[in-house]
């Protein structure tokens, strides 16, 4: 990045604002709206949709002097782990160009690790930025819930949906988050909350830190490489002065349930809105206001979005809204309470950001249970609304695998320090797929 | 309606707030604009946009719970009510559902025999209006105006405490008044910002369980609610009456037809799925901020009818009929203020000749063509004798027709009253010697025959002579 910034501004917008990114080249998940450019979240029912405004992600990125190159695919609107159910085809991993990058923001992650770019936004409800951040041997960091604004932002699951960037380094991610981050008064649901100096704050030793180590995300499930690769990159924290302690998180084997009642809930509210009315793609020839709905939003959505419309829709279904909806809420409290016990004692907690490296392309597709187990140990934060990061520590058959951080609400600095400490000590970072050098 | 039979009945509210913008978004909420120029973003249900709550509307529902000596709640929250409707763009409207932010409310109407009655308010809750769907002037299809969209809306529901439609209409009545009185509506029924649901059932009477209710639909004038109710209640015993059963359904009232008929079912089968909405916090209010609250609120209209009976020695009718609304109040207080006269005659003046002028006109008491330092100007003249009471309604008239002061008109038109009684005595004389006949008869012990020559004084002296004069002299010299 620091190339970049020495670079001229290449456009009169980043030439006029002389920002913290002056210059620096991005792209934007085509989840976050930019005016005048098409915004599909990586579906047919928006393929037409000219977004008229920007997010304020996208506006305060601008207004730092980065230069947009383009928007990134995604999983139609950022449901899927692998980036197949984006209607504009699948996303192809630079390791290995017959897997997936993961998802949903799976072609952040691929251009950022392709160099086509130095830091590509994304968002994460379940994973979205860490697994195929870890899939493709980048950084990605999702923030604490409500440090990023989200207006603009098409919602998903509104109240775990989070905004953060993927680079390479986790001084390019301090960097850029830093611009992200901050109050809106446009998102009730953003916090005003001080915004420290994230660079600053990286280059700390994490001498006599501490570090959970939750046993459940080590259990089966859990590929036996990656789990060496986590464990040594536990060793080096270590050796760099940090102490790895367990930590008893009783809840955490509900996430993965629990989350599929909640996210699928509310985005069958929020994607009521595509209803061919105002917006997006609208059904020919409808017979009556019925059919219009219908077959607009039968022809628009893809299978994934419509089968968790559909889980939505039930779980708050009358009759059923006690059983599922409600339930979840409660063991939703539950685990952030196992998160918050175990704040008490450490400073961030450690561990595989996701079971297996990258799969094959097609391997997962037609198994919806499988492919959601991917975002098993990265769940939890959104959940909890936690800040979590994903960083590159090491590859299985050539193949990236991430070390997954989460620490305590508002403590990004303390993620992005462990991760630049660890960073510095190790290159994993540095290593460039063959195709792309 | 059938004896034996017990009505109740519950009201839900619709009233619009008067915020200058929108409950969720800047845009504005005036009325009448040209479709979809007054619906940003926001209401149109962009992707990626959010609501923010504004603040105003917070206060003003505070404002109604502290005025029905309801509890304001702590802690409230906006939930998401989904359905799909081309008049509703997110899909779902924003309202409140299990923590709303008013609770346990009441008000008092007079029922049948004049008695105060209490009337339950279970609850009031913020939520957003929806656009309205335009079916004129188009062929084949329907066009959305989205303007409404988002306008503040605070629902008020009773519990079913109403026995009678006129109670029903009392009790609409009461709140259409209190929230004039509070400034947090324009209560405007032809543009829609006041309107009601009422549910009502029948029971024989001695019965302790409800019987099954209907709900009537979006009636939006007085006048419909207490029609619709009535016949709604003679539909239900008919049904009863002649071995049939009353079905739970929601009807509408066509006030052309007067009859209430079904909805399609179609719309009541929607599974609203209700759930916290993500996207707002919990509105939290504090104990502090209630206080200041109450501190601001007006007098009311109950305190202010007690007041004027208190103060001013007015007819209970009277002043009903002056404190129901705010600007009657003031305009009668300031008239007080500023005349000699009693706060009696005031009031006579007001409800009768200033409405009656008023209605005439079709104008509304702020934008009366007497200001009330004008008609206490008036009154006073009456009060200290230059003109009779009769003769102050056709200076009256003349000053309505823009024809200067009360002091002008009379000046103008000579119509200062005759008080010397010497003038009076020899308008007396000639009458009674014009007259002897009636003279003869009235001192024969008909009594009555003294308006007779009340009158015949009057017309004499254009009616500008003291009528307390002119009996007093009239009955001296009669006696002689």
């Amino acid at each position: 990045m620091r190339r970049w910034r020495r670079q001229k501004p290449r456009t009169r917008r980043a030439a006029g604002k002389g920002g913290a990114l002056n210059g620096l080249p991005i792209v934007h998940k085509d989840i976050f709206c930019t005016r005048g450019v098409k915004t599909s979240c990586g579906s047919k029912i928006l393929d037409n949709f000219i977004s008229p405004y920007d997010a304020t992600v996208v506006e305060k990125l601008a207004n730092a002097g980065a230069v947009v190159l383009g928007k990134a695919n995604m999983d139609e609107f950022a449901m899927g782990s692998s980036n197949e159910t984006s209607y504009y085809g699948a996303v192809l991993n630079p390791w290995d160009l017959e897997c997936t990058p993961g998802g949903s923001s799976g072609g952040s992650a691929a251009a950022v690790a392709a160099r086509f770019v130095p830091a590509a936004t994304g968002t994460d409800t379940g994973g979205s930025i860490r697994q195929p951040a870890a899939l493709t041997g980048t950084v990605g960091i999702k923030p604490t819930y409500g440090r990023v604004s989200r207006y603009g932002m098409i919602a998903f699951a509104s109240s775990l949906d989070q905004a953060g960037v993927i680079t390479r380094t986790a001084e390019d991610a301090a960097r850029v988050l830093g611009v992200m981050a901050g109050f809106d008064e446009r998102d009730s649901t953003s916090v005003d909350h001080p915004v420290p100096d994230y660079v600053a704050g990286i280059n700390e030793s994490i001498e006599g830190l501490k570090v959970g180590i939750v046993r459940q995300h080590f259990d089966e499930g859990l590929d036996p490489d990656c789990g060496d690769r986590v464990r040594d990159a536990i060793a080096v924290i270590e050796s760099l002065g940090a102490e790895a302690v367990e930590v008893d998180m009783p809840n955490i084997d509900y996430s993965v349930p629990t989350y599929y009642v909640v996210a699928p809930a509310e985005c069958s509210s929020n994607l009521s809105r595509f209803d061919g009315v105002r917006f997006g793609h609208r059904a020919e020839n409808a017979e009556d206001l019925m059919d219009m709905y219908c077959r607009s939003r039968g022809e628009g959505f893809g299978d994934e979005v419509k089968r968790r419309i559909m889980t939505g829709t039930y779980v708050l279904s009358a009759g059923y809204y006690d059983a599922y909806y409600l339930k979840a809420q409660q063991v939703r409290h539950l685990i952030a309470d196992d998160f918050k016990k175990a704040f008490a004692d450490v400073d961030v907690i450690a561990g595989p950001t996701a079971p297996t490296p990258a799969f094959r392309i097609g391997e997962k597709v037609d198994d919806p249970i499988t492919m959601y187990l991917n975002d098993i140990y990265t769940i939890g934060a959104n959940l909890a609304g936690l800040p979590g990061m994903s960083v590159p520590c090491g590859f299985v058959n050539g193949l990236p695998v991430g070390l997954h951080l989460v620490g305590h609400h508002f403590e990004e600095q303390t993620l992005l320090r462990f991760a630049h400490q660890y960073q510095q000590a190790t290159d994993w970072h540095a290593a460039c797929p063959e195709d792309f050098q | 309606m059938s004896a034996g039979w017990e009505v109740v009945i519950g009201l839900e509210i619709h009233t619009q707030l008067a915020t200058r913008s929108k409950i969720f978004s800047g845009a504005s909420t005036a009325y009448g604009a040209e479709p979809n120029t007054q619906a940003c973003l926001v209401d149109l249900g962009y992707p990626g946009v959010l609501p923010v709550l504004n603040e105003e509307v917070v206060h003003m529902a505070a404002m109604f719970g502290l005025a029905v000596n309801a509890r304001v709640a702590p802690r409230s929250v906006f939930a998401r009510k989904n359905y799909f409707y081309p008049d509703l763009p997110k899909g779902y409207q924003i309202s409140q559902y299990e923590l709303p932010i008013v609770e346990h409310g009441e008000l008092f109407i007079a029922d049948a025999g004049g008695e105060e009655k209490r009337i339950g308010i279970t609850r009031a809750h913020l939520e957003e209006d929806a656009g309205k769907s335009i079916h004129e002037g188009l062929d084949q299809s329907s066009g959305i105006d989205l303007n409404r969209a988002g306008t503040p809306l605070l629902e008020i529901v009773s519990e079913p405490d109403m026995r009678s439609a006129k109670e029903a209409v009392a009790y609409m009545r009461k709140i259409h008044t209190i929230v004039r009185y509070l400034g947090i509506s324009d209560g405007n029924m032809q543009e829609g910002s006041f309107r009601c649901d009422a549910n009502i059932s029948v029971r024989p009477k001695g019965q302790d369980e409800l019987g099954t209710r209907t709900e009537l639909k979006n009636l939006n004038s007085f006048r419909f609610v207490e029609k619709a109710i009535n016949f709604e209640i003679e539909r239900q015993i008919e049904v009863i009456e002649d071995g049939g059963e009353v079905v739970q359904e929601t009807r509408l009232y066509d006030s052309d037809k007067d009859e209430t008929r079904p909805m399609r079912s179609k719309e009541e089968a929607n599974d609203y799925r209700y759930f916290p909405d993500p996207d707002l916090l919990p509105v939290e209010i504090s104990a502090e901020y209630i206080e200041t609250v109450r501190q601001q609120l007006p007098e009311l209209p109950d305190a202010k009818r007690h007041r004027f009976i208190d103060e001013y020695q007015l007819k209970a009718d009277d002043a009903a009929i002056l404190t129901n609304s705010r600007p009657v109040a003031d305009f009668y207080e300031a008239t007080v203020a500023a005349s000699d006269a009693k706060p009696q005659l005031v009031a006579n003046w007001v409800v009768g000749d200033l409405s009656g002028a008023l209605n005439r006109d079709g104008l509304d008491i702020t934008e009366s063509k007497v200001s009330a330092d004008a008609l206490a100007g008036l009154l006073t003249r009456i009060e200290d004798n230059t003109i009779s009471g009769k003769i102050a309604k056709q200076v009256f008239e003349a000053m309505w027709d823009g024809e200067g002061s009360a002091d002008d008109v009379i000046e103008a038109k000579g119509l200062r009253q005759i008080t010397d009684n010497s003038a009076i005595e020899a308008v007396v004389d000639k009458v009674i010697e014009a007259n002897p006949g009636q003279v003869a008869e009235y001192r024969a012990g008909k009594d009555k025959l003294i308006g007779f020559f009340v009158g015949q004084v009057m017309k004499e002296t254009r009616g500008q002579a003291n009528p307390g004069q002119v009996n007093q002299i009239l009955k001296d010299k009669l006696s002689q």
